[in-house]
């Protein structure tokens, strides 16, 4: 109802809201250019940042403790003002147009905040109360529906210093989903929830995601992103490293061929043959680079050179290879 | 502009901002702690009252004249329950009250900005000048409720404890009981007129900092710092401009016709105080990095 309330003509065609995100298709629901901070102090946080985040995509924002993402969020929410750079969210420059950009926008920043002496229901009350655009009249409807949404209804008169590190979560999610948003930006989404709420929220995601909600997620989980996200970047020291479909990311680090077989010896040489490189055999698994030729050609050649043959396929690398490979580094577990 | 008309949301109702003061409101007043600095502020009359009734029980000599030491009009609490009232207002004025104010102020942004809700509330959007505007009017809000508390209080402990009726002005003439209450009334609006300008001023010490704590510190410190300053003979070339100077004034209101100088010099000192702290207030919190 908010949006379609929307009373004057939209001649720039980008749809008056209904359909979210369609009209900035072409630009990147999040666009910086050379994003830059710098701290007092003369601490580079953010180093010439360029992110593109397409719209209706699951974004997944990567990278280790003090590599510049929760300034970036910052940057971005218009609670700090760059050093440098533009940040374009939603296609208006932030924190500029923070007024017209943020009604739209549903976030969850470094975990959440709430008063302790207040239940979970006054909470999202007052939050909601702080959105110039939410409707007072349907303001107690939309809480209930957002609390029911994260499951949290049966909790929701109980005072929020009561709530487990889960529950708090729960309820800065629903603070984030008390309109309908065009984007939303979660950091850290599912930090202290059991596997089961992980799930919950994972599921939640995708549902939104599947609405058109563009929602850009910060996660220290890397199959978590791998599981959910469409697309990712990855930070390290204030830079980004590299930005894509996370399909495209993962094939960067190569998958490897592997067989399995008791006859690893002869396997060994038959791949050599047909010119499999980097082969390692390890207990019953020989594994190598794959070959440009027909995988099948492969097998066949096995077979035929009598490998009794129990497994074959390419093993995908994962997400964490990729981000191995690229930042050099392990992935620092942030707390 | 085209793009800027992309983003078509229901236009915000002129009356959000008062929606916005109202659960500021209610935020600030169901806080266990502002109950509790109300609570104390109640109590103060209780004991003066309880204290004179003690001292006097003996049938002692009422209206001993003024010199014997005590916040103003104590002698007279005897001799009309109304007196406590205006003494009440006069023993927290100098302390209590503003020390309540400088938490209520000093907490108002540091607070939130401790518990990170700051951040919720910029992002909903509030706007950061609404939001600074709202906690002002709120910590103002707090002044009047918290003025009025000390008064009723001090007019039920009066009425239980002593006499009421007529009463006698500082200029000697008779005013009727209800006239005694209108101007009871008009102190204290006058008592929440002198808090306005450390509310300003907690209101600033509160955007420069994330610790809710430190900020409700160095608001009573100063208050603590300017009291002194205001007792030092040497200093008087400054002391007309301390916030504190004029606010004893207030019992001018009791003199027959109301001698006005110092009660307006004491509301256009705290309006100076409003308006340079308010500025900066404003300057400082619409600049600042959110970083809590």
């Amino acid at each position: 109802m908010d949006e379609a309330s929307a009373t004057e003509p939209d001649p720039a065609a980008h749809g008056a809201g209904d359909g979210p995100a369609a009209g900035d298709a072409g630009d990147g629901v999040i666009r910086t250019r050379a994003l830059t901070k710098r701290y007092r102090g003369g601490q580079l946080a953010v180093d010439g940042l360029d992110l593109t985040v397409p719209a209706g995509s699951v974004f997944g924002f990567l990278g280790p403790n003090g590599s510049g993402k929760t300034t970036t969020i910052r940057m971005l929410m218009g609670l700090i003002e760059p050093t440098s750079g533009t940040a374009r969210v939603l296609g208006h420059p932030m924190p500029r147009a923070s007024r017209a950009v943020l009604p739209h926008v549903g976030a969850l920043i470094e975990g959440p905040a709430l008063y302790g002496f207040l239940s979970g229901r006054d909470n999202l009350l007052r939050y909601d109360a702080a959105d110039p655009t939410a409707d007072p009249g349907t303001r107690r409807v939309r809480v209930a529906a957002a609390l029911d949404r994260v499951g949290l209804t049966a909790a929701a008169g109980k005072k929020a210093k009561a709530y487990s590190l889960g529950m708090k979560q729960r309820l800065g999610l629903a603070a984030a989903l008390l309109q309908p948003r065009r984007l939303l930006v979660l950091d850290e989404p599912t930090n202290g929830l059991d596997p089961q709420g992980m799930r919950e929220i994972r599921s939640l995601v995708r549902e939104l995601a599947s609405d058109g909600t563009t929602v850009f997620l910060s996660s220290h989980l890397l199959d978590e992103i791998e599981q959910v996200c469409t697309h990712a970047a990855v930070m390290a020291r204030g830079r980004l490293i590299v930005q894509g479909p996370v399909s495209e990311l993962a094939a960067g680090a190569h998958g490897r061929l592997v067989v399995t077989t008791p006859d690893t010896g002869e396997a060994v040489r038959v791949l050599k043959e047909q010119g499999v490189a980097g082969v390692t055999a390890d207990e019953d698994r020989v594994t190598g680079e794959p070959p440009e030729r027909d995988l099948a050609e492969v097998n066949a050649a096995l077979v035929t050179a009598g490998v009794r043959v129990r497994g074959f396929g390419v093993e995908r690398a994962s997400l964490e290879d990729a981000f191995v490979a690229l930042t050099g580094e392990g992935f620092d577990v942030a707390g | 502009m085209s793009r800027a008309e992309s983003l078509t949301v229901r236009a915000p109702s002129p009356l959000w901002t008062f929606g916005l003061l109202r659960s500021e409101l209610v935020t600030t007043f169901r806080r266990w702690r502002t109950l509790a600095l109300l609570g104390v502020l109640a109590a103060v009359p209780v004991l003066v009252g309880v204290a004179v009734r003690i001292e006097t029980k003996g049938g002692a000599p009422s209206g001993r004249g003024g010199d014997g030491g005590g916040p103003a009009f104590i002698a007279q609490i005897t001799n009309n329950g109304l007196f406590l009232v205006f003494t009440a207002l006069a023993a927290t004025l100098p302390f209590f009250l503003p020390m309540a104010v400088g938490v209520i102020a000093g907490d108002a942004v540091a607070g939130e900005a401790n518990s990170g809700t700051l951040r919720y509330l910029l992002v909903a959007p509030a706007g950061r000048t609404r939001l600074l505007l709202t906690k002002y009017v709120t910590t103002i809000a707090f002044c009047l409720v918290a003025t009025l508390v000390v008064a009723v209080s001090a007019l039920a402990v009066g009425a239980l404890l002593f006499p009421l009726g007529d009463l006698t002005t500082i200029s000697g003439t008779q005013i009727s009981f209800a006239d005694g209450l209108g101007r009871a009334l008009l102190m204290a609006l006058v008592v929440t007129g002198s808090l306005t300008g450390l509310a300003a001023l907690g209101l600033f010490v509160s955007t420069l900092t994330n610790s809710g704590i430190a900020a409700m510190a160095t608001t009573v410190g100063l208050l603590i710092t300017v009291q002194i300053l205001d007792q030092i003979p040497q200093l008087h070339a400054v002391q007309p401009y301390l916030f504190s100077h004029y606010w004893l004034s207030f019992a001018d209101l009791m003199r027959e016709p109301v001698y006005w100088d110092d009660l307006v010099k004491n509301l256009e000192l705290q309006a100076l105080y409003a308006a340079v702290f308010g500025s900066a207030a404003w300057a400082r919190f619409t600049a600042r990095d959110i970083t809590a």
